[in-house]
């Protein structure tokens, strides 16, 4: 039976495969996270405690997480939206919207970030009949939820894109010829197959957003218990040679992202079960 | 409940699939709608059960007009080629769905949808694979399944789309003749698409031929096969020999062949095609015989009910020839013998190579 393990591969064998996985891996994420670990450690769990507790830093990482989650929950509907359009519709420019939606990736952010203020600022093309409406955008909450919906929307599409293009029309036709409601259907038919997706998608978005920090400082106005995002403190803090509260939040994010992650994952392969 | 097509005609941009076609299915018929790939067959299926919508004409159910009902409200049972199963369904899910839906009033309990879905999974015969899923079964399984789900909610008529199509010759030959028998217990209206001629004739009541987008023919399925109203339906049906020439002087001369054709009494000839089944054709030993023609054999295969032998005649033709195994055992043909083919009956239809 050992001598399964010698399949004919374009790849190098699993030894080296892995070898060179780990090595990588090492360098560019686990060398690092150690680094933030150990610096974190040289602390006392009570200065550790105290760093990650001040009013600031607990208003700043509520912000983050609150938004993000909100910024995720968004992009999944629209991205759902934009994936249906793109998918089962033909019309001109189709190929030019799906290249756009690819947009965020590419822009660098400091620049969109630029972008969104001044067109969201009260003075801006959008800002300023927004704000006659009541709803200021720039330098609120909704100001960073818009620019990290802006971020994640790629990644909803992206990943809905390929399971809306396997569904077969037939399916939904069959629903309606027995009787189902088009949003019976949606909830009956489409959703289970979409679910997984989408919480791929939206845990992705999530996490750009949390991480994120070039587009939002522009918008968000950074104004300490009420704009301030998470990321920003931690280079506020680092600014100021606070090297501890600085490592002590980023640790915090780092926890909190993975425990996060880990939730959404499981939900994900739940969502997933059925499907062989 | 009858259902009725008056006049439909449904082009897709400049492709004309449905050009002004009329037919009617029976209450309690079955009838297949039987024709070449891209006849229109699918199209007018789908016009019926509403999934698409006719440029023009009307279709009625039971008499009354229903081309602008929504496809959820004409309760009529559709069963897709592909069978378009819900994957993340079991197969007890899939067949409840249809009384899942319902609105609130009409609803049946959990204890009658658990009934009416076992009753249903028997009688289909897969009531001991409620709680798998469709991708654990094979393709006739999955067939089976998509009928019940249709039937679940009791339609008024059922539509199945290439019902066997997908699936192979065994399976589809036990199928077919289970949806006869299922047919006779049920007696619901159908109609099914059908690309094969044998599942037609043996299944059908009634066989409607369609070829690009038209009714060719209406009939039952001894009337399409004894009296094909035009070469297309002719060779549709079954394998056939083609003598082609003209009529003149109430006769019909095809090549080797000359047989009486009282309809042109005429001088003028007319060009003209003459038909002949394979199994239509005598042999003879007698090379003398004042009928048919001579022609030389070229191959026998004995394997089967019939043989069926392969023969050249002079003008560089192939003639197909079935005979009985008796005849063979009296005839003894083999490859390089010279015989006489005389066709019993043949049928003259005008017009010449490439026509009609």
């Amino acid at each position: 039976m050992s001598r399964r393990r010698v399949s004919p591969s374009l790849l190098p064998g699993f030894g080296p495969a892995l070898g060179v996985t780990l090595l990588f891996l090492s360098l560019v994420v686990l060398a690092p996270l150690a680094a933030l670990l150990a610096t974190t450690l040289r602390g006392t769990p009570r200065e550790f405690l105290a760093a990650v507790s001040t009013p600031r830093v607990v208003a700043a990482v509520r912000l983050s997480v609150l938004v993000s989650l909100g910024a995720a929950a968004v992009s999944a509907l629209l991205g759902l939206l934009l994936g249906w359009v793109l998918v089962r519709y033909r019309f001109p420019g189709r190929r030019l919207l799906d290249t756009l939606v690819d947009l965020p990736f590419a822009l660098p952010t400091a620049v969109a970030g630029i972008t969104l203020t001044t067109l969201y600022a009260p003075t801006g093309w959008l800002g300023r009949p927004l704000a006659a409406l009541g709803v200021p955008v720039a330098f609120t909450p909704l100001g960073i939820g818009v620019a990290l919906v802006f971020l994640g929307l790629p990644f909803t599409v992206r990943t809905l894109q390929p399971v809306l293009a396997s569904l077969d029309p037939e399916v939904e036709e069959a629903a309606a010829s027995l009787g189902a409601t088009r949003l019976e259907t949606f909830r009956r038919v489409l959703l289970p197959e979409l679910l997984p997706a989408l919480l791929t998608g939206s845990t992705l978005a999530f996490a750009r957003g949390l991480g994120e920090y070039g587009s939002v400082v522009f918008i968000s106005g950074n104004m300490p218990m009420r704009t301030e995002i998470a990321p920003l403190l931690v280079m506020t803090k680092l600014e100021q040679y606070d090297v501890a509260g600085a490592t002590a939040l980023a640790t915090l994010l780092l926890v909190a992202s993975f425990l996060l992650l880990l939730v959404l994952n499981r939900l994900e392969a739940w969502a997933a079960r059925a499907v062989r | 409940m009858s259902i009725e097509v008056r006049s439909v005609s449904k082009s897709f941009g400049s492709f004309l699939a449905l050009d002004d076609v009329s037919l009617r299915v029976g209450d309690g018929e079955l009838v297949a709608l039987l024709g070449p790939s891209g006849g229109g067959k699918t199209s007018l299926l789908r016009i019926i059960a509403g999934l698409e919508e006719p440029d023009r004409g009307t279709v009625l159910f039971h008499g009354e007009d229903a081309t602008r009902r929504d496809a959820r409200e004409r309760r009529v049972g559709f069963v897709f080629q592909h069978y378009a199963l819900f994957r993340r369904m079991t197969v007890f899910e899939n067949v409840a769905f249809g009384l899942r839906v319902k609105p609130r009033g009409e609803r049946p309990s959990e204890a009658d949808v658990k009934r009416r879905v076992g009753e249903l999974l028997k009688l289909v015969q897969l009531d001991w694979l409620g709680d798998r899923l469709p991708s654990e079964l094979s393709g006739g399984q999955r067939q089976r399944v998509a009928l019940a789900r249709a039937l679940a909610v009791e339609p008024k008529v059922l539509l199945l789309d290439e019902p066997f199509g997908s699936l192979d010759a065994r399976v589809r030959q036990e199928l077919r003749r289970w949806l006869r028998r299922l047919h006779d217990e049920i007696r619901l209206t159908s109609l099914f698409v059908t690309h094969d001629q044998e599942e037609a004739l043996e299944v059908a009541d009634r066989v409607v031929l369609l070829d690009r987008g038209r009714v060719v023919q209406d009939g039952t399925p001894a009337d399409l096969f004894e009296h094909p109203a035009d070469p297309f339906v002719l060779d549709f049906l079954g394998s056939v020999n083609i003598f082609h020439g003209r009529v003149e002087n109430g006769r019909a001369h095809l090549g080797p062949l000359s047989v009486a054709y009282p309809d042109a009494p005429h001088d003028g000839a007319l060009p003209a095609s003459g038909y002949a089944r394979p199994w239509e054709i005598d042999l003879s030993r007698d090379l003398e015989g004042v009928e048919g023609f001579p022609a030389t054999v070229r191959h026998v295969a004995a394997a089967g009910a019939v043989v069926r032998l392969e023969l050249a005649p002079d003008d560089g033709t192939i003639l197909k020839v079935e005979i009985s195994r008796e005849r063979f055992a009296e005839l003894a043909p083999s490859p390089g013998d010279r015989l006489r083919v005389v066709p019993r009956n043949v049928r003259v239809f005008l017009g010449g190579p490439g026509q009609g």
